[in-house]
């Protein structure tokens, strides 16, 4: 396969995954559309009312980029993870890519796709929700930063989602990390608060959640401030993407849980 | 050139079942080639690895003179693959697994989609492009599976049991339409329990028993082998190959 087919054989990927989350919105946009709203009204409304500020900005300014990057994290993951799971047990289409020439890093990069977009999407999404509860009012301090933690952190977590596809032996498997792991780390990786107001010990706690680094990146480039570093948050992002690039090629190059 | 070229092939499985013992095999080109067996006995297993479904544990195998392990893409692109169980997305178009499946080997879908629907056509499924997979009969399934495995134009395609479960009309249509792409130049290799499928089609057979290759030649040799004591004995049921393959069995298990 030369490159040009290489890429006809990316976009067939891109494209199905794509029509099929377009297809089912009301499964894969209208959910985090809605819990986000719920959030923004319970947490930046009411709550927020009571906080004031955080680290000298409105709350609701301030949790906004951490629920607009929590939509992107559980829609990357579940995205991919599912994807890769109803290929490989509901129907056995996956077979359909292992007999085709395409190398395995062409069919992570297909997989990774639709994960990515639904990310970015969905993220896109929560934040013109935001927009209503901030009145309009969003500082938006450096647009590459936003956009290039968006799709990368995207990137992470459809690369994430697809190992759990990869070894999900059951549907079990799918919802047991999203729902024991990723939520967790979501809620205390910094969304709805600063890391500077925890104890000492949750602080250092909160320091070996990947996720800390992600949403504060992403809060840096609206806020112009994060708790760490910007670079630090680059380097866990880089970090991630080449580990779960790696582990995803391992896994699909040796056929582990894929060919007998 | 052979189409598929066997050395030493040898699998076995995780659960210690050695399913392939040392199998050497070759398939030349333009050969419409039957390789039979009873259940387990490992054809679905050289199909698999042939293929890229399946890790073999030795032996090498080559494509049109690729081998898997050193050039798999490359390998990939000759085969076509009609599998044993039915692995198409139920939800899509048919038309869209059958284009989908030309975009993975690199056919763009301005070309892919009149080839499906060409395909699709001469496999009687014109009137059911706009359908989902789940809303064909067995035998269209299986119809849908050959048009996918041809999409792009592979030169060796491996069907493994395509008719199964598919009644006598639809099975013998298969027949002739495999007969036209095998004159076109196509080479076949078929796996099946109707022997007598494999009788009126292969040229060449080879019948595998517990993982090893038992007879290989050609189909009249084969026929021959036991025709006379084969079609006078008690029970002898119609299908000469049959009672050949039964009797090779036997005198394997014993």
């Amino acid at each position: 396969m030369d490159t040009y087919h290489k890429w006809i054989a990316f976009y067939t990927m891109m494209r199905k995954d794509v029509v099929r989350i377009f297809r089912i919105w009301v499964q894969t946009f209208l959910p985090s559309v809605i819990t986000s709203t719920l959030y923004f009204l319970i947490f930046g409304t009411v709550l927020g009312s009571r906080i004031g500020t955080m680290q000298g900005v409105p709350y609701m300014q301030f949790v906004v980029p951490g629920l607009v990057m929590m939509a992107i994290v559980t829609n990357a993951y579940a995205n991919s993870s599912f994807t890769f799971f109803q290929s490989k047990f509901f129907a056995r289409s996956i077979d359909e890519l292992l007999v085709s020439p395409m190398p395995p890093w062409l069919m992570i990069a297909g997989f990774v796709s639709g994960g990515v977009i639904r990310g970015v999407l969905i993220g896109a999404l929560v934040l013109i929700v935001g927009l209503f509860f901030t009145g309009l009012h969003l500082t938006i301090t450096n647009l590459a930063i936003i956009l290039l933690f968006a799709i990368l952190t995207s990137l992470v977590f459809s690369l994430a989602g697809l190992v759990n596809g990869v070894y999900a032996k059951s549907i079990d498997a799918i919802n047991i990390v999203p729902t024991f792991v990723l939520q967790p780390l979501t809620y205390l990786g910094g969304i709805f608060y600063s890391v500077n107001s925890l104890p000492e010990f949750a602080r250092y706690v909160t320091y070996v959640n990947p996720l800390f680094y992600l949403i504060n990146g992403f809060r840096y480039g609206f806020l112009g401030f994060a708790d760490v570093s910007i670079w630090t948050c680059v380097g866990v992002l880089a970090g991630l993407i080449l580990a779960l690039i790696a582990i995803n090629w391992y896994l699909i190059k040796s056929g582990l849980g894929l060919k007998q | 050139m052979n189409a598929l070229s066997i050395k030493g092939l040898t699998k076995t499985y995780g659960n210690g079942v050695q399913a392939l013992k040392g199998v050497s095999l070759d398939i030349p080109e333009g050969d419409f080639f039957a390789l039979l067996g009873p259940n387990g006995a490992g054809k679905t297993t050289i199909i698999g690895i042939s293929t890229g479904l399946v890790n073999k544990t030795a032996g090498t195998v080559e494509v049109f003179g690729h081998d898997i392990d050193k050039e798999p893409e490359l390998a990939k692109t000759y085969i076509g693959l009609v599998g044993q169980e039915i692995n198409f997305n139920p939800f899509e178009r048919i038309l869209d697994t059958v284009v989908n499946q030309g975009g993975y080997y690199g056919i763009p879908r301005s070309e892919a989609i009149p080839r499906a629907k060409q395909l699709l056509t001469d496999l009687g499924l014109g009137d059911k492009m706009e359908s989902n997979g789940m809303q064909l009969s067995g035998g269209m399934k299986r119809r849908l599976m050959i048009a996918r495995a041809l999409i792009h134009k592979p030169k060796f395609l491996i069907l493994d049991e395509p008719t199964a479960g598919v009644d006598v009309e639809l099975r013998r249509g298969m027949w002739d339409y495999l007969r036209k792409l095998t004159s076109e130049g196509l080479t076949v290799l078929l796996t099946t329990h109707y022997l007598e499928e494999a009788e009126q089609l292969a040229k060449q057979v080879a019948i595998i028993n517990k993982g090893q290759i038992i007879v290989n030649d050609t189909i009249d040799k084969v026929l021959a082998m036991h025709t006379d004591t084969g079609t006078t004995k008690e029970g002898f049921r119609g299908s000469r190959l049959e009672e050949v393959f039964l009797d090779l069995i036997r005198e394997n298990n014993n």
